[in-house]
């Protein structure tokens, strides 16, 4: 047998012969272990897929005409056509016309609903969303004006872009709740507006959501500017300014939460293996008397620490990535990818942690006096 | 004390005194031990007797005084090289066996060969058939008597080939059956060659030694020859 196979040997059975000393400090590790993964996981899984939720939370550039005339919504779609397909969340044209309805001054607004939805998901409708061009939906503070609700009748009149009369019955399908302007308008199908209106393919802006950070916004707007000389885009902070902080405020508590569970780990690895070397201390004093140089005790009690933390951290990782993927799928609502580098990262984090915190017990260890095994207890 | 003796001498304590804060454990001790020979140390509790087992054993430095082992002073020694004194040329037997739970018979031997250059299982197998345990080399400590893992402990002691055996009451936790197997041992030992201290409240035990030094209050009272 070589010194090599002894110290394997003395290694796995001090440890497998001992067990129950070990299992609360193996907990530890486990539990140190799953956390760091589970956490890690999220904060690397779920920020990257959430930045395009986040950024559902409003429009982040406002497409104008560059001159006084209105924009064509043909070069604006051209706009839109040259940002990436994979990053764009919607685009939404907006056209206001002043109305009145039973002789009451409003603001009409035509609009596309199936990207309001994208561009401004937190509209809530009491009601239907318009479908058709004789539905629309009123803002609430219009509705309350004016009494309207799902379902009641409402006249649009007024004078079109050539100066002739129109008038349009319409009904009422949902009443809108924003907590913003929009509640003083009414909204239609933008199709619906043009005809009343005339001067089909144009619109006042397009609120545009685009997926991205604001370096790669600025970029987009200027290859916009440059291509399309009739379309003035420019970015517009709303929700998206404080998207980026309130993600990195949640992963820095994140880090910090793992970092805390990760110290209190280390505590208890510490505490267990300090146990473990107080009682052994006539083991330990043993071996110094048979000659046992102090690197050769320190490496057996770091052996055990690095042999603790490995078969902790094993199913400590394996539990973290179940709890990664619970969370993602019950919290966030999305499948998480399983990530080897982070793994391997995980277990190489969660073994050194280990043997650093066997640092101290090593020490006290080393410590021992060859003399206490000729002592009575 | 002449040259030739001198060399003859194993071991040579020169007023050894050893101070524990206020207590004197060991004052001014001198004593040779010639090479083959075998001593036992007597003496009430508390007089001393590991004191100076832990002095000549290489595992405590005295607070004053000479150590010399083989003409060698290791009382001042640095922990590093007291280390590697004692594994070339101690063997220690205890009372309490100090077995290591987890390692089978055969492992605890050659625990003792892994401290101190190369683990041969055959050479630990000659060992425990030295001492009649060869077919319990599979067995751990707690599977074993008293008196066998005594004898454990014994074949560990001397399977380095170490100069001097150092037995801290070998027999105080034996019968008379096992106490005799071991005297027998240590007796086989003695005819070989080994120099052996051994610590013993038993005179029994001590009447086998060829000589006999009686500790008193760290002091050596009374030393006398056996035959
Ligand atoms: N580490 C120690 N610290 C303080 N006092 C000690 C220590 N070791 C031994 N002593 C004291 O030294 C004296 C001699 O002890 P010891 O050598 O163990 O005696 P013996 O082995 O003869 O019973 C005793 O009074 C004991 O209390
Ligand atoms: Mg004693």
């Amino acid at each position: 047998m070589t010194k090599h196979r002894m110290y394997l040997k003395m290694l796995f059975n001090s440890l497998t012969r001992r067990r129950s000393r070990m299992i609360a400090a193996l907990l530890a590790v486990a539990v140190g272990a799953a956390v760091f993964q589970g956490m890690m996981t999220i904060c690397c899984d779920v920020p990257r897929q959430m930045e395009r939720e986040f950024r559902s939370y409003g429009a982040n550039m406002v497409l104008t005409a560059a001159d006084d005339a209105a924009l064509s919504l043909e070069d604006a779609a051209r706009a839109v056509a040259l940002l990436p397909e994979d990053k764009l969340v919607g685009a939404t044209p907006y056209r206001y016309k002043p109305v009145r309805a039973h002789m009451q001054p409003l603001t009409a607004v035509g609009t596309r609903f199936e990207q309001v939805k994208k561009t401004s998901p937190w509209w809530r409708v009491e009601g239907e969303w318009p479908s058709d061009g004789n539905t629309l939906l009123a803002g609430a503070n219009v509705a309350e004006f004016m009494g309207l609700e799902p379902g009641k009748g409402l006249t649009i009149s007024g004078r079109n872009a050539k100066g002739a009369r129109f008038s349009q019955e319409m009904t009422v399908a949902g009443v809108l709740r924003t907590g913003g302007p929009e509640e003083d308008f009414v909204f239609m199908n933008l199709p619906t507006l043009e005809e009343l209106d005339g001067n089909p393919g144009t619109a006042d802006l397009v609120e545009v959501s685009v997926a991205c950070g604001s370096e790669e916004l600025a970029k987009l707007s200027d290859s916009i500017r440059r291509e399309i000389s009739t379309v003035a885009p420019r970015s517009v902070k709303r929700v998206t300014s404080s998207e980026a902080s309130v993600l990195t405020r949640l992963r820095t508590l994140v880090y910090m939460v793992t970092a805390v569970v990760l110290v209190l780990t280390m505590i208890c690895v510490a505490t267990t293996m300090m146990t473990v070397v107080l009682e052994r201390r006539k083991e330990i004093g043993l071996k110094k008397a048979l000659g046992a140089e102090n690197f050769a005790i320190a490496g057996e009690f770091l052996g055990e620490g690095i042999c603790l933390g490995a078969a902790g951290s094993l199913p400590g990782i394996a539990l973290g990535w179940l709890l990664a993927r619970a969370i993602g799928l019950n919290v966030f609502g999305r499948v998480i990818a399983f990530n080897p580098f982070l793994t391997l990262a995980a277990l190489l984090v969660s073994t050194a942690l280990t043997a650093a915190a066997c640092v101290l017990p090593i020490r006290a260890a080393v410590a021992v006096e060859p003399s206490l095994v000729l002592r009575g207890e | 004390m002449d040259i030739a003796a001198q060399a003859a001498n194993i071991l040579e304590l020169r007023d050894v005194s050893m101070d524990y804060g206020q207590v004197k454990a060991l004052q001014d001790v001198s004593l040779a031990v010639r090479k083959g020979e075998w001593l036992a140390v007597m003496g009430p509790s508390g007089s001393g007797k590991t004191t100076m087992m832990n002095v000549i054993g290489c595992m405590d430095r005295p607070t004053s005084g000479e150590v010399l082992l083989e003409g060698q002073d290791v009382a001042r020694l640095l922990p590093g090289a007291l280390t590697e004194i004692r594994r070339d040329r101690i063997g220690l037997i205890f009372q309490q066996f100090h077995l290591i739970s987890y390692l089978t018979a055969l492992e605890n031997v050659m625990v003792a060969q892994y401290y101190h250059s190369m683990i041969d299982e055959a050479e630990a197998m000659g060992a425990l058939e030295r001492v009649g345990l060869r077919d319990r080399a599979a067995h751990l400590p707690r599977q074993l008597s008293g008196g066998e893992q005594q004898r454990v402990c014994i074949a560990r002691a001397l399977i380095n080939y170490p100069r001097l055996i150092l037995a801290d009451e070998p027999t105080g936790n034996l019968d008379e059956a096992n106490e005799a197997i071991v005297l027998s041992l240590l007796r086989r030992l003695h005819e070989e060659g080994s120099t052996i201290v051994v610590v013993t409240h038993s005179p029994g035990v001590a009447a086998q030694a060829e000589r006999t030094v009686v500790l008193e209050h760290g002091r050596i009272a009374q030393s006398f020859l056996n035959r």
